[in-house]
């Protein structure tokens, strides 16, 4: 392709790429002075609270507000009935399909309830306190119905979906004859996984600031993972030209998924700024959290295995079954992991999917590698004891050397390092063979593996670079940082491009007004954007070496541009390096202050075909566009120390080897594995939402009893990567790794308990209740 | 929340009477109950009396026990060496309940006050006995793996939450009350929290405007010699899923006198007196220990969701047991 830039090779100058860089923001994160969304002190800020429903079905019969609007302060009350209304909203068809964000419903549009928690009413006042307090003064009668609260209620109505994820994924899917397969297979597993519903709980809530600069132009300060999909869910539901809407989101405190996409409370917080003709800001409480930006759905999954009598798989067969709400059709895509992991002539999958009367569920971390994997993983850990074959072995003898659900070949795939490298500084060659039989006082000890993998989605970005001639550069993408480290990677890719130390470069991001990079969800933003820096940086070298190759003055005049180079900042001669000059040298001479490049940066297939990729985020259906099938891959190591007469389980080691292309930053990686595997952990052994099945409400809804886990659940963690070169990924080489990071991690501490215990539990999460009545064997 | 006025009470009285004279009224110590229930408007208050200034203090040894002022803070009491050493089940107690945050805000008056957590009980658009007396309660048959299987009843089986209280219930601990009129009273902490009945929302003893001034624990080798063990989904920062405060004298193999209490399982800090009939002049054994846990939930009512208590219960308590008697 005729303007893709080379493949990045470090610099040796200042050779920044990969070290373990500090963070460039983390001293004004400690210091206070990075602003998240809810910190900006506008002139004449209000302050909107939501009111939401007490009922999960039904209908608003009437609201009072009379009591509220009288209270001091309060400067409006929003219902269905006085709301101004929207150009567009995703309750028709043709909304949705225009909005294009994943929102299926928005609220206060009509007398209509269909979950428990949906907003009812938005009280704007002078203080937060005063529209906190009016909010409950408020007076809603409601005409309650009988809520739908599950998948698992008896008089909820099943049906098989066409697609699921947002029509991103297919309903079913089959790759040869696997149910005859399975029937003729001398070795048959067949168990049923559940999951509880997870939430994100992201530190910061859902937040957002809104300030109308003009009848038709619009500012946000919006926690997002995604200033783009957000600018455009808004313009099109306000119907006005996109450019109109800015939004900005210099920080974010956490997202996992929850932030990826635009929600009514950032809808409703815009109309309510609108109508008071002043800046709202609205921040969701913990318990609204719970119902406003989504979760993991509740599901079960049945995993058939067929194999031979020496390990080898011939058949697998997935079902699944989730809660989704009235309006979409969501469930994550468990069957993809489980299709591509483990060499498998056949394969079959289908969803089936109840609606309730429940906000719909999201993307979460690894949303379907997450859950799946923990079947796929269980399942090959009971293959291995039944057959009396290691776990890892098994694997092995599985091995895909292509990938099976498109017979592509991989990109690159380096998991049989990655079992080697763990196995070695895990210890697992002095593993007992049989489960149940390895004591500490009044503990059992287990230990446990499984396999981790994640797709390089296809996706592509922006960026810009302006390059002073006294030495500094400002990069600028419209990505977001979700206190990953996008700022500080981007940073040492721009310096190593540039040629100069990192402190003379300042990274940009999140923010409409830059150029667009996608939304920071399905781990693209580290590959896609650094990809969009340094064609950037390219850009500017190349516009240089014309201004010099044509200047009288420079030791390259004359020369062909495609033998010069860029190295450490100069502009030389490949042939003889010697000749040649510095860049600010040139800029001077020819009269710059400042000169910029821009850039874009493809991740996955659209890197390889040269097709376009999706701005907006993954889009799984073109990922296999190109000739390769483009995944990283790991595995977790676990031990675990089980009290069967109590019901504990203690995670007392951990081993993480994963291999994900070229690592930008040792540290900040290291930070995600250990990040993804903690929330993996929390996930297998304490994370759950009830939701009452008679009320369709949570009873559970804060952080005293959602329990995520607490340092002392959490033991030293060994992370380690295997260096990897992968062309055809992107330019520079990077596989994402913000959720590869979680995937298998439930089935490695499950796996863990089995070798403890003998007890196989396949409900998540693995609490006390669950471990009770096993007995010491 | 509503709007309060706030009264800083510099002397008892001012606060019971205070109290005691408008129903809306309520003391506030440390706070970490209260405000979090009155954000949930749970409680709604229109008066807060804050009682830190009064001199409630002082951790003291009298003639026969240790004296403990309702106002010290749960840190304070959990890590002062003659609780550690006489009273360990009391400092373990304390310093396994919440986080080093909160241990440093609440008081213990406040702690034996704490509240149930059941979810029901903390969102008002649920309906709750205990929140809204008659209106129902829907943790029978739903989400009830936290609550109790002990002192239930048909109206409520919410969970007594905390910790120091199941120490205080096991080693005889005696409350002294003062109310509005300046007269005192002593209750013995078993007596002084209500079983739920008809009336889940009438949850103490406590007169209105009456005050806990101090909590006195008699001295015994048995609570010298005792343990608090929590069991819970994490490993910090979380309430008893089931707790036991155990306190042995043993001689020769013989247990000479025993005290046994569980949490997370009863409607009320649970002292088990069936189970120390069978502990006390018998054999230091896990047999022993066996038959007075199963004696301890011989009454058990368990629901669905919570079933799991009934086992787990009597094995936390006999590795409490156990494990003092190995010490
Ligand atoms: C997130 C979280 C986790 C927790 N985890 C645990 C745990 O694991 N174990 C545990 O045991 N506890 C736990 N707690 C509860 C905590 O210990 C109590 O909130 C605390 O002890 C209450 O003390 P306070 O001084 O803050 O009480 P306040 O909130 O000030 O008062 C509570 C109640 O007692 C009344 N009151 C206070 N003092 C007196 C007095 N002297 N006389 C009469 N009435 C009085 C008040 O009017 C109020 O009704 C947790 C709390 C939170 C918020
Ligand atoms: S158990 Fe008690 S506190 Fe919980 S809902 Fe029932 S009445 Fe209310």
């Amino acid at each position: 392709m005729e303007n893709e830039p080379a493949f990045f090779e470090t610099s040796p100058k200042p050779n920044v790429v990969g070290k373990p860089l500090n963070r460039v923001d983390g001293r004004d994160k400690v210091m206070g002075r990075a602003k998240y969304a809810a910190e900006y002190p506008l002139p004449g800020l209000t302050y909107g609270v939501l009111k939401t429903s007490d009922i999960a079905k039904g209908r608003v019969q009437s609201i009072d507000t009379s009591v509220a609007m009288k209270e001091p302060g309060v400067i409006a009350i929003f219902t269905h009935e006085n709301l101004p209304k929207l150009a567009k909203t995703p309750n028709d068809a043709d909304g949705k399909k225009a909005i294009g964000a994943p929102m299926g419903f928005m609220p206060l549009t009509s007398d209509m309830i269909y979950y428990a928690g949906q907003p009812v009413a938005v009280v704007v006042a002078d203080t937060f306190e005063r529209a906190t307090h009016a909010a409950r003064l408020v007076r809603v009668n409601y005409a309650a119905d009988k809520p739908i609260a599950a998948y698992t209620n008896p008089a909820a109505q099943l049906f098989n979906p066409e697609k699921i994820q947002d029509g991103k994924a297919d309903g079913h899917t089959r790759r040869g004859d696997a149910k005859t397969a399975l029937a003729g297979a001398p070795v048959k597993l067949s168990a049923t996984y559940t999951h509880a519903i997870n939430h994100h709980n992201p530190m910061e809530p859902g937040a957002t600031t809104a300030v109308w600069e003009a009848p038709d132009r619009l500012t946000v300060y919006e926690s997002t993972q995604g200033v783009t999909r957000t600018q455009k869910a808004l313009s099109t539901m306000l119907g006005l030209p996109q450019e109109q809407v800015r939004v900005i989101t210099k920080f974010i405190g956490g997202g996992f998924g929850c932030k990826g996409s635009c929600w009514p409370h950032t809808v409703l917080t815009v109309q309510a700024a609108k109508a008071v003709g002043r800046p709202v800001k609205l921040v969701l409480t913990r318990q609204q959290q719970f119902t406003s930006m989504g979760h993991r759905e509740d599901q079960t999954q049945t995993l058939n295995v067929g194999a031979t009598q020496d390990g080898k798989l011939l058949a697998l067969v997935h079902t699944k079954t989730s809660t989704t709400s009235p309006w979409d059709n969501y469930a994550e895509a468990n069957s993809k992991i489980i299709n591509l992991l483990y060499d498998c002539p056949t394969f079959e999958s289908s969803y089936e999917l109840a609606r309730a009367n429940v906000m719909t569920s999201t993307f979460t971390r690894a949303p379907g590698e997450a859950p799946g994997s923990f079947a796929i993983e269980c399942a090959m850990d009971d293959l291995a004891y039944q057959l009396g074959i290691d776990p890892i072995e098994i694997r092995l003898r599985n091995y895909a050397e292509k990938d099976p659900s498109t017979g592509q070949p991989w990109s690159s795939k380096s998991l049989r390092e990655c079992y080697a490298r763990g196995a070695e500084l895990f210890g697992w060659s002095k593993r007992n063979p049989k489960a149940g039989l390895t004591r500490d006082g009044n503990t059992l000890v287990g230990w446990g593996m499984a396999t981790a993998s994640y797709p390089v989605h296809n996706s592509q970005g922006t960026a810009r670079v302006r390059l002073y001639a006294d030495g500094h550069a400002v990069v600028q993408s419209g990505a977001t940082d979700l206190g990953t480290g996008t700022y500080t990677v981007m940073t040492q890719v721009a310096a190593d491009s540039l040629g100069l130390p990192p402190e003379k470069i300042r990274f940009e991001l999140g923010d409409t007004k830059l150029p667009t990079a996608p939304n920071s969800g399905g781990s693209v933003a580290a590959g896609t954007v650094s990809s969009s820096v340094y064609a950037a940086a390219q850009d500017v070298w190349e516009r240089l070496t014309k201004i010099a190759i044509k200047d009288p003055k420079s030791p390259l005049f004359k020369a062909k541009p495609e033998d010069v180079a860029m190295e450490n900042g100069r502009l030389q001669l490949k042939a003889s390096p010697a000749k040649g000059e510095d860049f600010m040298a040139l800029m001077k001479r020819a009269g710059l202050d400042d000169i910029e490049g821009t850039g874009q940066g493809k991740y996955g297939a659209g890197y390889e075909t040269g097709r376009p990729g999706n701005p907006a985020g993954p889009n799984n259906n073109t990922e296999s566009a190109g000739k390769h099938s483009m995944h990283s891959f790991g595995a977790h190591f676990c031990e675990v120390h089980v009290d069967p007469q109590l019901g504990t389980v203690r995670v007392t080691r951990w081993v993480s080897v994963h291999a994900a292309g070229r690592i930008l930053n040792a540290k900040t990686a290291r930070s995600q594995i250990i990040g993804g595997s903690i929330f993996g952990i929390g996930a297998a052994l304490m994370e759950a939402t009830a939701r009452d099945p008679n009320y369709a409400r949570y009873t559970n809804a804060d952080l005293a009893d959602y329990h995520i886990p607490v340092n002392a659940d959490i033991p030293d963690m060994t992370v380690e990567f295997i260096d990897e070169h992968d062309p055809y990924i992107n330019a520079m080489g990077v596989k994402g790794i913000g959720e590869i990071s979680m995937v298998g991690v439930s089935a490695a501490v499950a796996n863990a308990v089995f070798h403890a215990t003998g007890k196989r539990v396949r409900d998540l999460p693995i609490t006390p209740n669950k471990i009770l009545g096993t007995k010491a064997v | 929340m509503n709007d309060f006025t706030y009264l800083q009470a510099t002397q008892a009285k001012e606060a019971t009477s205070a109290v005691r004279d408008n129903k809306g009224a309520a003391f506030i110590a440390g706070g970490t109950t209260l405000l979090d229930l009155m954000k949930l408007n749970v409680e709604n208050h229109d008066q807060l009396v804050d009682i830190n200034m009064l001199a409630f203090k002082g951790i003291e040894p009298t003639a026969d026990g240790l004296r403990i002022g309702a106002l010290e803070r749960m840190s304070d009491v959990g890590e002062h060496p003659l609780v550690v050493q006489n009273y360990p089940a009391v400092s373990q107690s304390l310093l396994l309940a919440a986080s080093p945050q909160l241990r440093n805000m609440a008081s213990i008056g406040g702690n034996i006050l704490q509240r149930t957590r059941c979810g029901y009980f903390r969102d008002t658009a649920f309906p709750c006995n205990k929140r809204v007396p008659g209106s129902g309660c829907p943790a029978q048959d739903g989400e009830n793996k936290g609550l109790a299987i002990l002192g239930t009843s048909k109206a409520c089986i919410a969970t007594f939450p905390g910790d120091l209280p199941v120490a205080l219930a096991a080693l005889d601990a005696v409350l002294l009350l003062e109310n509005a009129k300046g007269k005192q009273r002593r209750v013995p902490l078993v007596d002084f929290h209500l079983l739920p009945g008809n009336t889940p929302e009438k949850e103490t003893v406590l007169e209105p405007g009456e005050l806990i001034v101090s909590i006195t624990i008699p001295a015994a080798t048995h609570a010298r010699k005792s343990t608090y063990l929590k069991v819970r989904e994490r490993t910090s920062y979380a309430y008893a899923l089931a707790s036991a405060a155990v306190g042995l004298d043993v001689q020769g193999g013989q247990i000479r006198s025993a005290r046994v209490a569980l949490g997370g399982v009863g409607t009320k800090p649970w002292r088990s007196p069936e189970a120390e009939k069978i502990l006390t002049g018998a054999p230091a054994t896990e047999a022993t220990f066996r038959a007075a846990a199963a004696a301890a939930v011989h009454d058990a009512q368990p629901r669905e969701q919570n079933r799991f208590k009934v086992e787990l219960a009597q094995n936390t308590l006999v590795r409490a047991l156990m494990e003092l008697a190995k010490a």
